[in-house]
């Protein structure tokens, strides 16, 4: 199945300071005894936004409607849980800016077709302050340019090249392209001793 | 746990020049191996296309998975080398039929449904084999030295334990396994970690990868493997290297393994469904042959010594903030400028403060078990600490054997008639109160000590509950005192 290629997200940004944001308060379990993924959407960050009493950055005003969720380091760390990329992808956001990212959820991102772009330190902390100043400006992530576009200038992103050439290319249904390796899958089980029981 | 003075890293030769000099087919870590043996191709995008040898899947990340794959007009490609089992959601309880919560029932039917029409092997309470993913995998034989394993879980790691390279993966990539049998994945770099000596007394593998991760951090294994090594991984049990390859992923290491040896094949002979009589030989000696070579170069080296570990236990809100039992939680001036927000806010939720000894704590919840430490290993250290005395007034005391293998074996020794002595809830099995999608759930502001693996906000039910790692002997000594103590004084 092809996708669309993905050449930029355009959008506002939401800034959510922080590091190491598990993904058990991106969508607390409780929400996860569900056997699809819809609906996810309005719980996330449920409890972060119920203890912030409507300060959560979610909760902003200014943010309803963003597209790009800029955040810390080790954004997505803890439980592989695909649910917690499906409930902001389900929120609205399309792409995700950040310091660093943990593996799993950057991989789960990825066959979503979601970037998870990382920004040097210094680019980070003036993004997220310009974004907070002036939460209506449209920010460009152009994949195939490496950069992220804001009033404030522009910044090389990195994406890593396997995930942001499936991007560009519409090649991020990863089903499909495993399965065109065909026979090559059975060749290689044939080669392993342990699908074989170990016979002699 | 951070330690000041000495250095955490040694430099060596970096893959990227090592593979300037091109391959070495003579020295090469159990990682490169395995991986090449399960290559399938390299990807247009440069990642490679890997052949998943084992693929154990439970109710929670999979029925999405099943519905994708329904809508694309597939079927499951190696059904033989899938299994389930029903863990999260299950009650702890009473596991009769139909579950007491309409919800988990649902879930587990749609897991029995998607089984039966894929011809995939659910180890069901009925089957007598029922358990957490992380526990069953191995005591059944399962999990087994050089393969490849996924699973919908971040604990896959555990499987590391028997020399496996073991990956937990999102939904839509069990999708990816259940259709190819096949992952697309980047290689990581490997990152040996040796923890030299001995262990004293009172100190368990809990509390290693507790001070390992104090040491390198949440985010310090992102893009690595860790692969354990040294006297005290060498000299533990499998069960116990377990303990520490399940928590690789609070690291920030998608995996962690332990090179295989006398103790893996000794722990699997006889398993069911290990290889058997003339095959097992066969088999001892690939698993031999897969192991990392010596002078096998690696990405980044860490020593830890093993005499210096203290039972260990978290303060925070992640896995890396711990301290030994005896010292003093952190003040904001004696960490690193960019960790001083992270630290401020765990305390803030903690309700903890800084100076002050970890030891005496109050605890309302004391909770053995999960997939870290939910083994017959686990149930007897704890236990031991159990028979001398009762759990405090007002300290509710879980403990949830990991299996049904893991319950009979408890009861045929007759450690649940001690836990239940001392006043601890003897359940059936399952995730229990590690997670909390299932009625075990900490209230309020309630406070547990607990052998699970995160002290994340929320993670063990309550908004606004609070957890603190440690080892099973830890927590159960926890639940004599009402507080946090040391186990030594108890052993």
């Amino acid at each position: 199945m092809a996708r669309p290629p993905l050449e930029r997200v355009v959008g506002r940004g939401c800034v959510l300071r922080g590091d190491d944001i598990d993904t058990d308060r991106v969508i607390p379990a409780r929400f996860m005894k569900v056997v699809t993924f819809d609906g996810l959407g309005e719980h996330a960050f449920e409890d972060d936004r119920a203890q912030a009493k409507g300060n959560h950055p979610l909760d902003d005003p200014r943010a309803r409607g963003a597209e790009i969720l800029i955040v810390g380091r080790n954004f997505g760390c803890g439980s592989s849980r695909e649910h917690a990329p499906q409930a902001l992808l389900r929120r609205g956001f399309r792409a995700f800016v950040g310091a660093s990212f943990a593996e799993i959820f950057a991989g789960n991102c990825a066959v979503l077709g979601l970037p998870c772009a990382t920004l040097a330190p210094p680019d980070l902390a003036a993004l997220m302050d310009a974004v907070e100043l002036d939460p209506a400006q449209e920010l460009v992530l152009d994949l195939r340019a490496g950069s992220l576009r804001s009033r404030a200038g522009s910044a090389p992103v990195t994406i890593p090249p396997g995930t942001r050439q499936q991007l560009l290319e519409g090649t991020w249904d990863t089903t499909s392209v495993l399965l065109e390796a065909g026979a090559a899958i059975d060749a290689t089980a044939g080669r392993l001793p342990y699908l074989r029981e170990f016979a002699a | 746990m951070r330690d000041g003075g000495r250095p955490c890293y040694l430099p060596l030769v970096s893959d990227a020049q090592r593979s300037e000099r091109g391959p070495r087919a003579s020295a090469r870590t159990l990682l490169d191996k395995v991986w090449n043996l399960h290559a399938v191709r390299e990807l247009p995008n440069g990642q490679t296309q890997l052949l998943i040898g084992l693929h154990l899947i439970h109710e929670v990340t999979s029925p999405q998975a099943f519905a994708m794959l329904r809508e694309m007009g597939l079927r499951v490609r190696f059904p033989q080398r899938t299994f389930a089992t029903v863990d999260h959601i299950i009650p702890t309880d009473s596991q009769l039929r139909p579950l007491s919560d309409a919800l988990a029932e649902a879930m587990m039917g749609e897991l029995e449904r998607n089984c039966r029409e894929q011809g995939i092997q659910l180890f069901d309470p009925a089957s007598g084999h029922q358990g957490i993913v992380h526990v069953i995998g191995p005591e059944l034989g399962l999990t087994q030295p050089g393969m490849t394993i996924a699973c919908g879980d971040s604990h896959t790691s555990t499987h590391g334990a028997f020399g496996a390279v073991a990956f937990g993966i999102g939904t839509s990539q069990v999708r990816d396994v259940l259709a190819t049998q096949c992952l697309a994945m980047a290689r990581p770099k490997v990152r040996r970690i040796e923890v030299a000596g001995k262990l004293a007394s009172g100190v368990y593998a809990k509390d290693v990868v507790l001070a390992i991760i104090g040491r390198l951090g949440v985010k310090g294994g992102i893009g690595f493997a860790y692969e354990y090594a040294g006297s005290v991984l060498e000299a533990m049990t499998l069960e116990e290297r377990m303990t520490v390859c399940n928590m690789s992923i609070e690291g920030g290491a998608r995996c962690g393994y332990v090179n295989p040896d006398e103790t893996t094949f000794a722990y699997l002979a006889g398993r069911e469904f290990a290889p058997k009589r003339d095959a097992f030989e066969r088999a001892k000696a690939w698993w031999r042959g897969i192991a990392s070579d010596a002078g096998a170069t690696y990405a980044d080296r860490v020593e830890l010594d093993g005499r210096t570990i203290p039972p260990t236990v978290t303060f925070g809100i992640n896995p890396g903030q711990s301290v030994g039992v005896d010292e003093a939680i952190p003040r904001l001036d004696a960490v690193p400028s960019d960790e001083r927000p992270g630290l401020e806010e765990a305390l803030a939720y903690m309700d903890l403060r800084p100076g002050e000894k970890i030891a005496g704590t109050p605890i309302d919840v004391a909770f053995i078990g999960s997939c870290t430490n939910g083994r017959i290993s686990d149930l007897r250290e704890a236990a031991r600490v159990a028979r001398s005395g009762r759990v405090a007034p007002g300290v509710k005391a879980l403990v949830v054997p990991g299996s049904q293998a893991v319950a009979r074996q408890a009861e045929a020794e007759g450690l649940d008639e001690v836990f239940r002595a001392a006043g601890f809830e003897w359940r059936e099995p399952g995730c229990s109160m590690c997670l909390a999608m299932n009625p075990d759930k900490l209230v309020g502001r309630q406070i547990c000590a607990s052998s699970s693996n995160r002290n994340f906000k929320g993670r063990q039910g309550s908004p606004s509950g609070r957890t603190l790692l440690m080892s099973p002997a830890m927590v159960a000594a926890a639940a004599l005192a009402g507080r946090v103590r040391d186990v030594r004084e108890v052993l």
